[in-house]
Formats: C-alpha cells, sequence, structure tokens
C-alpha cells in the first residue's frame, strides 16, 4: 500500500514529463526544462530515501525502513534519465565536448561522480546481494549515499545562478538529515562511554549487590551485561 | 548581414503563420492561467499597441526569427525574479506610462525626457539580431528603435564622458525581484546598472529599443525603454532604463559586482573565452534541437572587431 503511494508520486514527474512533451507544453527551451525536472527529482528522491533512517531516530518508528530501497532506485532512475538527456538530446553523443565539460567543469564532474558512485548501490540493491557481500560489507559500500547526498548538492549549488534558492533548501534538507544522524551517533557513543567508565563499572559492582537499588539506571541500557 | 529581401517587409509578413497561431495560444494559455484558482493569476496579455517601423536592410540577418511566445515567456529579468517564466508572469505589476529618462552627467545638455517624446527623438527602424544569453541559448528577434548614437549626439557629451552608465528603475513595488527577503543573501544589488564605453554606445549597432515584433515593447522585455547591444551577451543590454548618464570613469555594473570572475564589463560574446562554469562555445537557438557554434561577437565581427583592436579578450571578459 505504501509502497504503491511512492511508486506514484514517484512517476508523477516523469508523466508530467511525457505529457507535457506529447501535448507541446515543455516552454520555450524544453531540453532546459527536462534537464532540470529530471535532476530535481532525482535529488527529492535521494534526500527522501535519506529521511527515513532519521525519522526512525527521532520517532522511534521503523515501517518506513522498507521504502529506502525503493526511493533510492527511483533516484538512480531519474539520475539516469537526467544524464541521458544531457549526453543525448542536449549535446547528441559529441563525446569530445562531454568528455571536456566532466574535467574542466566541477558542478559536472561532481555530478558524474555522484551518478558513477550510485551505480553500484542500485546494483547491489538485491537481497542476493546482501547476502553476497555480507550484511558488513554492504552496510558499510551503502554509507556511500551519504557522500553521494553531498555530490548531488554540490551539482546544484555550483551551477545555479545567484538568486535561485532551490540548491540552498536542498543543501538545508541535506545537513538537516546528515545532522540528525551525527547527534544520534553521539548519544550512542556517550551512553557506550558511560557503559564502560569506571563509573559505570562501579555502578555496576554495586548493583550486584542483593542490598543495592536495583533502580540503577545503569541496568537499563541495552546491551549491558548483567550481574550474575 | 546580406540583403535578402525588399525592403518594406514588415515582420508581420514574414512570420510564418504559426508564430501568430502560437501567440494566439500564448493568449488563451494566459487567459486559462487568470482563471486558475492559484495566485498565479491577472499575467495581463502582453500584447502592446501596434509600433510600426519599416525594416532596416542593413541591420537584418538572415535567420528565422524566434517565436513571438518564446520572446515574451522565456526570459531573464531578475528584476521580477530569477526563473525564466518570472518577468512574463509578473509583468502586469511595472507601468510602463508615466515614464521619463534622466540624460545627465558629462553632457553639456542634460534633459529629463518623457518617454513618448524619446521615442519621437529620430526615425524608428526594425532590425532582426540574434540575442546570446551568457547561459548558453540564443533568439533571433525583430527589435524597434533608433540607434543610441541618435540620442548621444543630441545631448552632446563633454570631453570627460568616456563611458555611458544605463540605470534601471528601482521600485519594488513594480518589480518584485527587487524585494529582500528570507534569500536576500543571494540577491542582486538594486538597481541594477549597466555601462558601455563611449565607442561602443555610438556603434551603429547600437539600439535604444522600444518595441519588438511590430508592437511596443511588452513588459518582461524591458518595457518601455531598453538598450540593445547585439554583440555582447544579453546580461549588457540594460531594460527599463531611468536614467543614462554619461561618465568618465568605467561604471561599477551589476553582474561584474555580483561575480567579478564571471561576468566582466565587456562581456562580448566569444565562443574562446568560457564562463569559469561552462563552456561558451556552443549554444542552443530556441526552437531549435541541436546546438549551434556560437560566432565571435555574436555574429557581428566585421561591425565592431575594431573596437577591440589590441586587447586582450581573455583579460577584457
Amino acid at each position: 500500500m505504501v509502497k504503491g503511494v511512492v511508486w506514484a508520486v514517484a512517476l508523477l514527474p516523469l508523466t508530467e514529463l511525457l505529457y507535457r512533451l506529447f501535448t507541446d507544453r515543455l516552454g520555450a527551451n524544453p531540453i532546459s526544462y527536462a534537464t532540470n525536472l529530471l535532476g530535481d527529482t532525482t535529488l527529492w528522491l535521494l534526500l527522501a530515501s535519506l529521511a527515513m533512517t532519521p525519522l526512525r531516530m527521532l520517532f522511534g518508528i521503523a515501517w518506513q525502513m522498507s521504502l529506502r530501497r525503493l526511493l533510492g532506485l527511483f533516484a538512480f532512475f531519474y539520475a539516469c534519465l537526467h544524464f541521458l538527456v544531457w549526453v543525448v538530446v542536449d549535446h547528441f553523443f559529441e563525446w569530445q565536448e562531454l568528455i571536456a565539460d566532466v574535467v574542466k567543469r566541477p558542478y559536472i564532474t561532481v555530478g558524474m561522480l555522484a551518478l558513477t558512485l550510485l551505480t553500484p548501490l542500485a546494483a547491489t540493491s538485491t537481497a542476493g546481494a546482501i547476502k553476497r557481500l555480507g550484511a558488513k560489507n554492504w552496510r558499510r559500500l551503502h554509507r556511500l549515499v551519504y557522500v553521494i547526498g553531498v555530490l548531488g548538492v554540490l551539482h546544484y549549488l555550483w551551477l545555479a545562478k545567484k538568486g535561485v534558492s532551490d540548491p540552498f533548501i536542498y543543501a538545508g534538507v541535506l545537513a538537516l538529515l546528515l545532522g540528525i544522524r551525527l547527534w544520534d551517533w553521539a548519544r550512542r557513543a556517550v551512553r557506550r562511554t558511560q557503559r564502560g567508565s569506571p563509573r559505570a563499572d562501579r555502578l555496576r559492582a554495586i548493583a550486584r549487590f542483593p542490598s543495592g537499588g536495583s533502580a540503577l539506571p545503569v541496568s537499563e541500557s541495552p546491551g549491558t551485561p548483567s550481574g550474575p | 548581414m546580406l540583403i535578402r529581401r525588399a525592403p518594406d517587409i514588415r515582420s508581420s509578413e514574414i512570420t510564418d503563420q504559426r508564430v501568430y497561431l502560437d501567440r494566439r495560444s500564448f493568449l488563451f494559455g494566459m487567459a486559462a492561467l487568470a482563471l486558475a484558482p492559484s495566485g498565479l493569476a491577472s499575467a495581463s496579455a502582453p500584447a502592446g499597441e501596434p509600433l510600426m517601423a519599416k525594416r532596416n536592410e542593413r541591420f537584418t540577418v538572415d535567420e528565422s526569427a524566434t517565436t513571438y511566445e518564446s520572446v515574451t515567456t522565456y526570459n531573464n529579468f531578475y528584476e521580477f525574479g530569477p526563473s525564466k517564466d518570472d518577468p512574463s508572469r509578473l509583468a502586469h505589476l511595472l507601468k510602463p506610462r508615466p515614464w521619463t529618462i534622466l540624460i545627465d552627467g558629462h553632457v553639456a545638455r542634460p534633459k529629463r525626457y518623457d518617454i513618448d517624446d524619446l521615442m519621437k527623438l529620430a526615425p524608428l527602424e526594425e532590425r532582426v539580431y540574434r540575442l546570446r544569453c551568457v547561459e548558453g541559448w540564443s533568439m533571433v528577434i525583430p527589435w524597434i528603435g533608433y540607434p543610441l548614437a541618435s540620442l548621444i549626439t543630441r545631448v552632446r557629451p563633454t570631453g570627460n564622458a568616456r563611458f555611458v552608465e544605463f540605470t534601471t528603475l528601482l521600485d519594488h513595488a513594480q518589480f518584485p525581484g527587487q524585494r529582500t527577503g528570507v534569500f536576500s543573501f543571494s540577491s542582486l544589488d538594486w538597481p541594477y546598472v549597466e555601462g558601455l564605453r563611449m565607442d561602443e554606445a555610438l556603434n551603429p549597432l547600437t539600439l535604444l529599443t522600444f518595441g519588438l515584433y511590430g508592437r511596443v515593447l511588452p513588459n518582461q522585455n524591458g518595457a518601455p525603454v531598453r538598450v540593445v547591444v547585439p554583440w555582447k551577451y544579453g546580461f549588457k543590454s540594460a531594460k527599463s532604463i531611468v536614467r543614462i548618464r554619461f561618465v568618465s570613469e568605467q561604471p561599477k555594473t551589476t553582474w561584474e559586482k555580483a561575480a567579478p570572475r564571471e561576468y566582466g564589463f565587456y562581456s562580448n560574446v566569444n565562443p574562446e573565452v568560457d564562463h569559469p562554469r561552462w563552456s561558451q562555445a556552443t549554444e542552443r537557438r530556441i526552437g531549435e534541437f541541436r546546438r549551434r557554434k556560437t560566432l565571435m561577437f555574436n555574429g557581428y565581427a566585421d561591425q565592431v572587431a575594431a573596437l577591440y583592436a589590441g586587447m586582450d579578450l581573455k583579460k577584457h571578459y
């Protein structure tokens, strides 16, 4: 059900593009319109896929975690369309021009890099791939999505002309999503430190005594080795 | 700049029928927009009064003109907003009458002109120019105006006048893009100021412009008066001008202040000097599919290359 909604929403920009294409409503510069629409959609989907984990961290809900893959794959799909419009429609396979742009224009370099990095993530999105790689390696590989997010936003920031606020909105949302992760990581690190600290050991030692306070908070944190 | 057609042909006669059909569909589109229940409403029809002028074949390129619809809906005019559709959407806010233009600075005869008097200062003519935007797209537009030189000689610049500075109207009620809001950190420094060297301003190509496509200038194209400097990137052609000042120092222009590495004072169309962020070697002509090679001085090298003889155009971009 929720996945159906994601499918419908994620296909909306493509539907709009095709509708405008076939009804001649792409405006004076159709190629630029298509490129921008596909690029925008890529970034929103990428940020949406990056928002699932922070939702869990903040609200302790987990049902949305299964949408990560779908959102990420749709982001990859739109990134490919965005790239194809650039290569085929905008520059019509002028490889020399295209390669020169990738090398010389930082915004194109980072965009190209983001798409390149996104490809192995899309390729390893199946359950089989997780099994083959092992969950730990898979998780490590898929941490690349943070780098991809930063590169994607840079791509837009560096190409946008003055006065256009959209890239700053994307950058703000990305900073927020990464910030929540950082906060969550720090929160857990502090908890871990307390657990291993002499103070925690002392508390635990005290907790072993039957007469000791059973309400000591140390026994509440999950994973703490409990007394005998 | 070849003479291919007999004179006396007006733009309405050479423009293919599709353009005129397009114009109507545009008007219908605008009507639909006005009826839409969103805040977008009230975009007024740009159809201005007819403004007829004989075509000057010496200043007409033999390339088909961009449709009226594209010319009036795909605009860069930051005073209305940074998006291409902001100008046509918000054009109704600008009131091009009454309007005066102050001519001052190093001139023997400073004067404040009423727009209707300024229009009658010299015979209007139609010229079909290429317009190349710094962003990499281009158009071909039938403008109506007279050479800026006609005005300049009339106000008699003194020996100190080495540059001409153009100032656009400053009024955030008419130009919502001039308002400072949450994102004021990224807006331009208003009012918009542009400038030309005296010899550039006197060049016969530099057109003081009051109309396009046989009509008075639509607001989104810089009503009621603008300049058109066809061998420079579009932003050098100041719109909705309220002041023309003759100065001895090179004016600090708006885009130069905003990003000096990207937009120089000269900003001549030059396929060999890239914008720091993108190539200027090719352009997309609006209405065409394949990119075109960008021409040196936008194809006007014969008329203007001499102005820059001996100058390093990589340095003076």
